[in-house]
């Protein structure tokens, strides 16, 4: 089905909002003014982008330690969103939990995850409130996460109570230093899938239409009640596990050959260009405009209120 | 003695009992690193650089990298402990035994017992623990209160990189399970190690310094906020007799008793949230035994009742600090029976 043009510029703001994003923050760390561990999601773009354009709030999503870019995706607030990662007190979760744990209710985003795995059972249980809903409920794990006995038993479990819970396996190639080759022990994580009984295809993760389309098979498997999916994302992430990491486990010229070669964004232009789909001038427009947001929300992160030895103790309960 | 950091004291010490006892095996997550990428094994040696070069001296048979999978690691870990191998197992933040507790908590701590002390499980946990790098709430936790609760284990907490040589030696040559805690912030410390064969023996606390006037006790990185304490309560007249614990369990408890029978004030700094916690235990334990020596109420400096949280200023409010430390010992100092 063809895209519209206002859904094609959508998709692709999206798409740069995270990329000018995180290549911000790579920026910005390097000066020394975000504290912490940050994982960066550039080059993956197209996983989030082309999963989240068919979400809508009451569709939830659950991420991964690499979570900017899902967040993005599912419309959180991009200046609350770099106020938590500075640890201000205005930040979408007041500066508790940064980078490794953004999360907004009220756009279905059930939260980035410090726990490599911990995020798909959960999806399972949000696969319970969506079934109710007739919407559906969405588990991003890595090639690295895949092999955590949680997604084992939440894969299981989805499938025995037949709910819409999509596992969407984004196999960048690497857990941190160590290569998927070697700690996927299955043929793929495709195969592994369907080996727990449910519908399991691939899409090429630098290809915003694969993804999108792929998923739009899925979600209406789903909502037809068939129970859950899962899909296996091929992409590339641009900067290190996280930053400081000297990616030794690189191959010679692999970071310049994957951002010559395999770049979702590039891909998106040459091919929404070439169908004249949209003009190059469209692009560049939606760019400044990024642009300008991502200093604005740097801006205002850099100025925002600190927060005080006073709010240790608020939010540990709601009443207590 | 070689001047060393702890993260390579716990390097060399895993690569001296490699070499002397084969049975000794490794696993954990990018241990090595490098295995089925572009850029070959041996691309990180671990992400603290704990590991580097073991897995090219020792082979894969014995330096393992594992997938992500916890619950597996520690399991295979005690399997291998159970018939015939000695085991490391490395979880990489502390924080991820959540993940395996069923692994620590109902397998490895209870075998012994259980199988009525016809089996041993020589198995070395390492867990790098504990705040100060704003890694939020899942990445700064510490855990020695869980597992110091759990009979069957021995919990270790090093605070020197010395004290790492001698403790880790024992850990591994131990034939009962052993939780080797590893401070993120102090594997840059550096200090004296002695050289050749050094062996510490679990339930002896480290004497830091010597005062009469209040019993400080501390572990890992809690020592050496109190030693920047004491520094300051010394200028002002006020004496801490510091024990670094060492090992919370089993736990020096004479030398605990000795120092409070001396001194009359007890004073312990703990990283944990305060209940239920290694701090509540010493507490009752001097309560207990040594009410009677007591001039003032005990007190503890210790995180607050929340989880840790990620922004500098709120991670640093959490932690307990020198100031906290000062400010405590001040108060014992001025307690008068029948004031507040
Ligand atoms: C339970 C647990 N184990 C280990 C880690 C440390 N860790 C964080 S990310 C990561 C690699 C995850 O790889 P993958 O799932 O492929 O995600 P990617 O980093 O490629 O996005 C590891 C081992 C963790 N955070 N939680
Ligand atoms: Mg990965």
């Amino acid at each position: 089905m063809q895209l519209s043009r206002e859904a094609l510029i959508r998709a692709y703001r999206q798409m740069k909002t995270i990329r000018l994003f995180e290549e911000r923050l790579h920026d910005e760390i390097a000066l020394g003014e975000i504290a912490g561990f940050t994982h960066l999601y550039a080059g993956q773009e197209a996983c989030a982008v082309g999963v989240c354009e068919h979400l809508g709030p009451t569709d939830y999503i659950i991420s991964t330690h690499r979570g900017h870019g899902h967040c993005i995706a599912k419309g959180c607030d991009v200046v609350a969103m770099m106020k938590e990662i500075y640890g201000s007190r205005d930040g979408l979760c007041k500066g508790k939990g940064g980078s490794m744990h953004i999360a907004d209710m009220n756009v279905g985003m059930l939260g980035a995850n410090g726990i490599v795995g911990a995020g798909a059972p959960i999806a399972v249980g949000a696969g319970i409130t969506a079934k109710s809903n007739g919407t559906v409920s969405i588990a991003f794990s890595g090639d690295g996460a895949c092999n955590q006995g949680t997604t084992f038993e939440a894969m299981n479990m989805a499938v025995v109570l037949k709910l819409p819970v999509i596992f969407v396996f984004e196999n960048n190639h690497y857990s941190e230093h160590t290569g998927e080759a070697y700690a996927v022990g299955a043929e793929s994580m495709t195969a592994r899938s369907a080996a727990f009984g449910m519908k399991a295809i691939k899409a090429n993760g630098i290809d915003f239409f694969s993804v999108y389309e792929a998923m739009r098979e899925l979600i209406n498997y789903c909502k037809a009640g068939s129970g859950p999916a899962s899909i296996e994302l091929d992409c590339e992430r641009f900067y290190g596990h996280f930053e400081g990491d000297p990616q030794r486990y690189r191959g010679p010229g692999e970071l310049d050959r994957i951002r010559e070669e395999r770049d979702c964004l590039k891909t998106f232009r040459t091919k929404v260009t070439e169908a004249k789909l949209l003009e190059g001038t469209d692009l560049d427009k939606v760019d400044a405009e990024v642009t300008d947001l991502i200093d604005r929300a740097v801006a205002e992160a850099k100025q925002a209120d600190r927060p005080t030895p006073q709010d240790v103790l608020q939010d540990v309960y709601i009443s207590y | 003695m070689a001047i060393k950091m702890i993260r390579d004291v716990i390097r060399d010490t895993i690569d001296a009992e490699m070499a002397r006892d084969d049975s000794l095996i490794m696993l954990g997550e990018d241990i090595v690193g490098g295995n089925g990428a572009p850029g070959g094994p041996e691309a990180i040696g671990g992400i603290w650089g704990t590991s580097g070069g073991l897995w090219a001296k020792y082979g894969a048979d014995r330096v393992i990298d594992t997938p992500i999978s916890e619950s597996a690691i520690i399991g295979a870990a005690a399997g291998a402990a159970l018939t015939g191998k000695r085991a490391i197992a490395e979880i990489m933040f502390a924080d991820f035994i959540g993940v395996c507790m069923d692994q620590i908590w109902n397998q490895v701590a209870k075998f012994r017992y259980m199988f009525g002390g016809k089996t041993s499980c020589p198995l070395v946990i390492r867990m790098p623990y504990g705040a100060g790098f704003n890694a939020a709430p899942q990445h700064s936790q510490v855990i020695h209160q869980f597992v110091t609760a759990m009979p069957g284990l021995k919990v270790v907490m090093p605070s020197t990189p010395a004290d790492a040589k001698g403790l880790l030696t024992q850990a591994i040559r131990d034939d009962d399970p052993v939780i080797f805690l590893e401070h993120k912030a102090l594997y840059g410390v550096k200090g004296e190690v002695p050289d050749g064969d050094y062996v510490i023996p679990f339930g002896h606390a480290r004497q830091v310094t010597q005062g009469d006037d209040i019993t400080i006790l501390a572990t890992g990185m809690m020592v050496g906020f109190a030693e920047k304490a004491a520094a300051q309560l010394a200028q002002d007249g006020i004496g801490c007799d510091i024990l670094d614990l060492r090992t919370t369990s089993p736990l020096d408890e004479e030398a605990i008793l000795d120092s409070v029978e001396r001194t009359g004030r007890l004073l312990i700094v703990d990283e944990a949230p305060p209940r239920c916690s290694f701090a509540t235990d010493l507490s009752a334990l001097v309560a207990q035994k040594a009410f009677a020596s007591l001039k003032a109420p005990i007190d503890m400096v210790t995180a607050p009742h929340s989880p840790v949280p990620f922004a500098r200023e709120l991670e640093s409010a959490y932690l307990p600090s020198p100031d906290k430390i000062v400010a405590s010992a001040v108060k014992l100092m001025s307690y008068r029976r029948g004031s507040a």
